[in-house]
């Protein structure tokens, strides 16, 4: 039977090959584990290290392998055929990394990447505070100047990894007054004075990945560690995320493949009225349109990475696209996964209700599907003005 | 620098195998090849020396052409410098013929510090290419290891037995093989993948390796294997019903009268 065809490069190949077998080996035989005790997935996130994985799109002169947004996609979608939670801390690494790639000086370069693309030390990244999330000009962490410091106030919220991870990227105040151009972003590290960590969060589901707050007190930097230029805090967030959002998609479609996995296995040896179910249209249907809206999605997160791969200006539309059309298939696929399973599905005995509470938050972190459809609309707005 | 040799064999994937009943013989058919699980221990324990240590990792194995995919595997995973050993007359080798190949490579490869197998495969299951190898290459050797520990030339063995275990002290040059409780093989890298995708691995016939016809393949092998067959498991199979410990009373009087317990 014929599969869509990607075309991709050996190198690619070997990347799909080698994030698949950690997927299948480390990852799936735990994950029901993992997702029951909230532990911290330190021995995958190893194996992960070994594996090169983490240097995906980090330059080979600071260690990594020097691939783009399609690489990266390509082993989080094979990642998150396993489990999410743990692809999601994986992710929220290059999320902390990939901004000091971007707007990162070389003495900044050299002291954080070569760590993060080995995974000896985990990024994460840190905007969202109780009032500001999709209103992200609503932060209040605020960093002041004092002599060859900067001095940090605030908390953050719901930060992926906080705790567990070492080098954050956090986007504060410095000039109020001026609003969204009055944000910096600073490289702030696990052990900095005045830098403490509020209690995990219990979630629905991810629960693999650790959510905690973050808390500045006076927290001391070294004026070296300032981010880019004073004022272009926002400028680096929403580059960092452009550039994620794809990976984003990347994880919703490998969790509706492994969704879809399992409810076509399934419905092959589920009999009932003398018949195995998948030979109903009932069931039939559901699984085509599974299968279709995977595709499709997979189609859309490959097409808009390797765009942004080939040109990474304006890419705020196409990237909002992945994220949303992928996450939302994901939501709706597994959904319809545990549907297919019906009370074996619901059950903790097989994997779909897990995929479906895990799905749900990828309509919901690194912006809401409904501030995608923000972008993209203001975008179309833009767009039609020009003719 | 240690020089430490790691053998390795590419054998059916257990998990596709399938047989014909009438011949008894695998149906080689769609059937994947992999790295005999346990000679990724011998190749982990390896590279975990190579860890602690200035050491090379040379992997060699016997097969057809083919295999050239089990060494590249293994060169993803660490190892530095790969040999197949690929000639049609190695065809229908038993262990003893297998281990003339395998002494001649390594001794042609240079002096080895250690060599690491894996105690027997999944296909042949005798466990006799270690042991035999180590008799051809005239080193001490131990089977059966559980954890190893190199301090300068000495190589300290857990052996496991059926009763417990021995440890064992052995002077390299030495040979060991090990069982798959002594590591968790680590992930292929992908540094590791691409420099395995063009590494030369150098490709040795019986005339490279000066082995003599009579000594190698089906000539070579004194074992005669006198019939294959599959082993079928024609089992009663049965539903206990009832609250588990109404369960267990039923299993148990089963196995008492057919004289298990």
């Amino acid at each position: 039977m014929a599969q869509v065809n990607y075309f991709l490069t050996e190198e690619q190949q070997m990347i799909v090959e080698l994030a698949r077998k950690i997927a299948i080996e480390k990852i799936l035989p735990i994950r029901a584990r993992l997702d029951e005790t909230e532990e911290f997935p330190w021995e995958i996130m190893k194996d992960l290290a070994q594996s090169d994985l983490f240097g995906i799109y980090i330059p080979e002169e600071y260690g990594g392998i020097g691939k783009g947004c399609f690489e990266t996609c390509l082993a989080l979608e094979q990642l998150s055929y396993g489990c999410i939670a743990v692809t999601t801390t994986f992710a929220a690494s290059a999320l902390g990394g990939y901004p000091i790639v971007m707007f990162g000086s070389d003495e900044q370069k050299k002291r954080y990447l070569p760590d993060i693309a080995s995974g000896s030390r985990l990024g994460a990244f840190a905007l969202t505070e109780a009032n500001a999330g999709s209103d992200a000009a609503g932060i209040q962490t605020s960093a002041v100047e004092d002599g060859d410091y900067w001095v940090l106030n605030g908390t953050k919220q719901w930060i992926t990894s906080a705790g567990d991870a070492e080098i954050y990227t956090v986007i504060a105040m410095t000039d109020r007054h001026k609003g969204p151009r009055g944000a910096t972003a600073f490289l702030v590290e696990k052990g900095d004075p005045g830098f403490s960590f509020g209690k995990k969060e219990k979630k629905m589901g991810l629960r693999a990945s650790s959510t905690r707050e973050m808390v500045f007190t006076d927290c001391r930097i070294p004026k070296d560690r300032i981010l880019g230029k004073r004022g272009q805090g926002f400028i680096i967030a929403l580059k960092t995320l452009d550039f994620a959002r794809p990976g984003i998609g990347a994880i919703g479609v490998g969790l509706s493949q492994a969704a879809l996995d399992e409810a076509v296995s399934y419905a092959k040896q589920r009999m009932q009225f003398g018949q195995y179910i998948i030979s109903f249209q009932a069931i039939q249907h559901m699984l085509a349109d599974m299968a279709t809206h995977t595709e499709a999605a997979r189609s859309l997160v490959y097409a808009v990475a390797r765009t942004i791969d080939a040109d990474s200006r304006d890419i705020a539309k196409i990237s909002a696209m992945a994220k949303l059309f992928a996450t939302d298939v994901a939501m709706r696929v597994t959904t319809d996964a545990v549907q297919v399973l019906g009370g074996y599905g619901y059950m903790k005995d097989y994997p779909v209700e897990k995929m479906m509470r895990d799905a749900k938050v990828l309509q919901i972190y690194e912006g809401t599907n409904q501030i995608q459809r923000n972008v993209i609309g203001q975008a179309l707005n833009k767009e039609y003005s020009k003719v | 620098m240690l020089n430490i040799a790691v053998c390795i064999k590419q054998v059916p994937d257990a998990r596709t195998v399938r047989f014909d009943k009438e011949t008894g013989m695998m149906i080689r058919e769609g059937v994947e090849t992999i790295i005999n699980p346990v000679d990724l221990n011998a190749l982990e324990a390896a590279l975990a020396i190579k860890d602690g240590h200035d050491a090379r990792i040379h992997v060699l194995t016997m097969g057809p052409p083919s295999a050239d995919k089990a060494l590249r595997d293994a060169l993803s995973m660490g190892a530095d410098q790969a040999y197949l050993l690929s000639d049609r007359a190695f065809a229908g080798a038993d262990t003893l013929a297998t281990t003339r190949v395998l002494a001649a490579a390594l001794k042609k490869i240079g002096q080895m510090d250690m060599v690491v197998c894996g105690n027997q495969s999944v296909d042949g299951d005798t466990a006799q290419v270690g042991p035999g190898l180590a008799v051809r290459l005239e080193m001490p050797s131990v089977a059966y290891v559980n954890a190893l520990e190199l301090t300068a030339d000495t190589l300290k063995c857990i052996r496991m037995t059926g009763h417990g275990h021995d440890t064992v002290l052995m002077k390299t040059p030495c040979l060991v093989t090990v069982i798959p409780s002594i590591n968790t093989p680590r992930m292929p890298s992908l540094k590791g993948k691409m420099k395995a995708k063009s590494a030369g691995i150098p490709v040795w016939t019986a005339n490279d390796l000066g082995l003599s016809m009579n000594d190698i393949g089906l000539a070579g092998s004194p074992t005669r294997v006198l019939n294959t067959f599959v082993r079928s498991f024609e089992a009663r199979r049965e539903r206990l019903e009832g609250d588990a410990d109404a369960q267990v009373a039923a299993l148990c009087e089963r196995l008492v009268a057919a004289g298990v317990l």
